[in-house]
């Protein structure tokens, strides 16, 4: 009878312990060693002047009040001038990009497009989603001019890379039979691509303009700083000058619109769905 | 049997609804026109119709590249590599407590913390790095620390955001499972919840982590570190072939980071 505990412990065997996400032990320890010596490496070499930080506090502190204040009145007519013209890109760039990236999109996608107009679409969504926005606009200001057409076509270029991809893969991944059956009552290519395949990707491709409406307003936000035109250089602006209730003011206004224009994309989005 | 006159034929719309729609359409270009009108009052047309020349001299300065230059750029390829890593751990560990308070079923309170959470969730994320990185350089000086935190902050809402909706999707009959044990309510998130959005937390992380790679090697151009200091620099002195060098390093860079993240993710999901 004494030795009934042990039994016990023998019946419930060891205690369970929870399964490591990579089994093989050295293998573990390798991965975990290096990332920990990359970390070592990384922040050593990251040159950090806390002195400079620590006196920072106080303008931070002074940037977290200007928010509880912000001033929108002393520089009214530029930041309305600024939001304009971010507002009036973002509008026309959408509607044209949208415009540019459905036929695109319906080219880069191979169930719909013989193969070499399929390699040109995907060689465009390629281009357009490996440079970046403040990039191109760099380049556009440069061969343009300062202003806010070049901020146009900027958004309007990264509009078509970010819609068209995945319109494309929206379509490769819809349901053949649908299309088919548009197919079996003799209807030519238009007819299908309209009754066919636009019912089955039209709800996402709603949304996700509505998406791209956002994200295309917060990067006008920035283009301003390289004179592709819109409230960046106005932030700037206030930024340089110190001027943190100016700025704080159109931070607020920005976070306002992209709420905004969240709210009404899910509303959007629930409506077409 | 005969029908008495033409059978009807089929329309996608009823009358109403097609006039409807063609007052949206109306009022949609009209808005487009306007807009167009605005930006091209503010265009210097001289200057876009000498773009092609423009264009074309730009290019023949840029070509060909001045290779010898990425013997410089070691460095500042570097502090893109750290600015992007260091900004996303951050991010993911400030992320993940806010995740916890948005959800709606993990909130400790929906009216008071909840909003709080959606708060920082949304202002962080509608604020784009470069912003986040010229207010922190005003704060704290020049430097790639300015960078990290901007990188930091501004993926915060992202990862927050993605991570909430994915801990409001969890099952919750494992959840209860591990509550029925006896589990307190850090083990049951240890052990219930956890693992469940483990893949799309991994995924996440490899996610923003490409998406920061990309936005800081343009952090430089405000003064926040990285590669963008040298295209900065370049821009500003007018030396075109190493401006295109630099174009095509981070093409580069982007294009890596791309493979690496599509490969951690199909190893992982």
């Amino acid at each position: 009878m004494s030795d009934a505990p042990r039994e016990i412990d023998a019946l419930l065997g060891t205690r369970w312990r929870r399964p490591p996400l990579i089994r093989r032990r050295w293998l573990r320890w390798t991965v975990l060693a290096g990332f920990a010596a990359y970390l070592v490496a990384a922040v050593a070499t990251i040159p950090v002047d806390w002195g400079r930080v620590y006196e920072g506090l106080d303008r931070g502190a002074a940037f977290v009040a200007a928010f509880l204040t912000p001033d929108f009145a002393s520089r009214w007519t530029d930041i309305w001038n600024g939001m304009v013209e971010s507002i009036v890109m973002t509008v026309a760039a959408s509607v044209v990009g949208i415009a540019v990236s459905i036929p695109i999109g319906l080219g880069a996608a191979r169930n719909v497009a013989p193969l070499p107009v399929y390699l040109v679409c995907r060689a465009i969504v390629a281009v357009s989603r490996a440079l970046q926005e403040i990039i191109v606009a760099i380049l556009l200001v440069a061969i343009f001019g300062f202003g806010p057409l070049a901020g146009f076509l900027t958004l309007s270029f990264a509009t078509i890379g970010f819609l068209s991809k995945l319109l494309a893969e929206d379509i490769e991944a819809m349901d053949r039979a649908q299309a088919e059956a548009i197919r079996a009552t003799g209807a030519r290519w238009t007819q299908w691509i309209e009754y066919g395949v636009r019912p089955q990707v039209m709800p996402r491709l709603i949304g996700l303009s509505m998406y791209r409406v956002d994200i295309n307003f917060r990067e006008s936000a920035i283009l301003g700083l390289v004179g592709a035109g819109g409230i960046g250089a106005t932030l700037n602006t206030a930024f340089d000058r110190y001027e943190y209730d100016t700025a704080a003011a159109i931070l607020i206004l920005i976070i306002g619109i992209v709420m905004a224009l969240e709210y009404l994309s899910g509303l959007v989005r629930g409506w077409v769905q | 049997m005969p029908v008495a006159g033409d059978p009807p034929v089929w329309r996608k719309r009823t009358t109403g609804r097609s006039l409807a729609l063609w007052f949206g359409w109306l009022l949609g270009l009209a808005a487009f026109l306007w807009c167009w009108s605005i930006i091209s009052e503010a265009t210097t047309w001289f200057f876009v119709w000498d773009a092609p020349r423009i264009a074309g001299d730009i290019w023949d300065r840029a070509t060909p590249p001045r290779w010898s230059y990425v013997a410089q750029l070691g460095r500042p390829i570097w502090d893109t590599l750290n600015i992007a890593t260091l900004g996303t751990l951050i991010a993911l560990a400030l992320a993940v407590p806010v995740a916890f308070l948005a959800a709606r079923n993990t909130t400790p309170s929906r009216l008071l913390v909840r909003p709080v959470a959606l708060l920082i969730i949304v202002s962080t994320r509608s604020i784009n790095s470069l912003i986040w990185a010229l207010l922190l350089i005003a704060i704290i000086g020049p430097g790639v620390f300015a960078g990290v935190v901007a990188i930091a902050i501004r993926s915060i809402g992202f990862c927050a955001k993605l991570l909430y909706e994915a801990i409001e999707e969890i099952d919750t009959g494992q959840v209860e499972a591990i509550e029925a044990t006896g589990a307190s309510r850090l083990q049951t998130l240890a052990y219930g919840i956890f693992p469940q959005i483990a893949p799309a937390f991994a995924g996440i992380a490899v996610f923003r982590w490409d998406i920061n790679i990309r936005e800081s090697t343009v952090l430089g151009l405000v003064g926040a570190g990285g590669i963008g200091l040298q295209l900065q620099g370049s821009l500003n002195t007018l030396a075109w072939p190493q401006v295109a060098l630099i174009l095509l390093v981070i093409l580069a860079a982007v294009v890596i980071s791309e493979w690496v993240s599509a490969k951690v993710r199909g190893a992982i999901i």
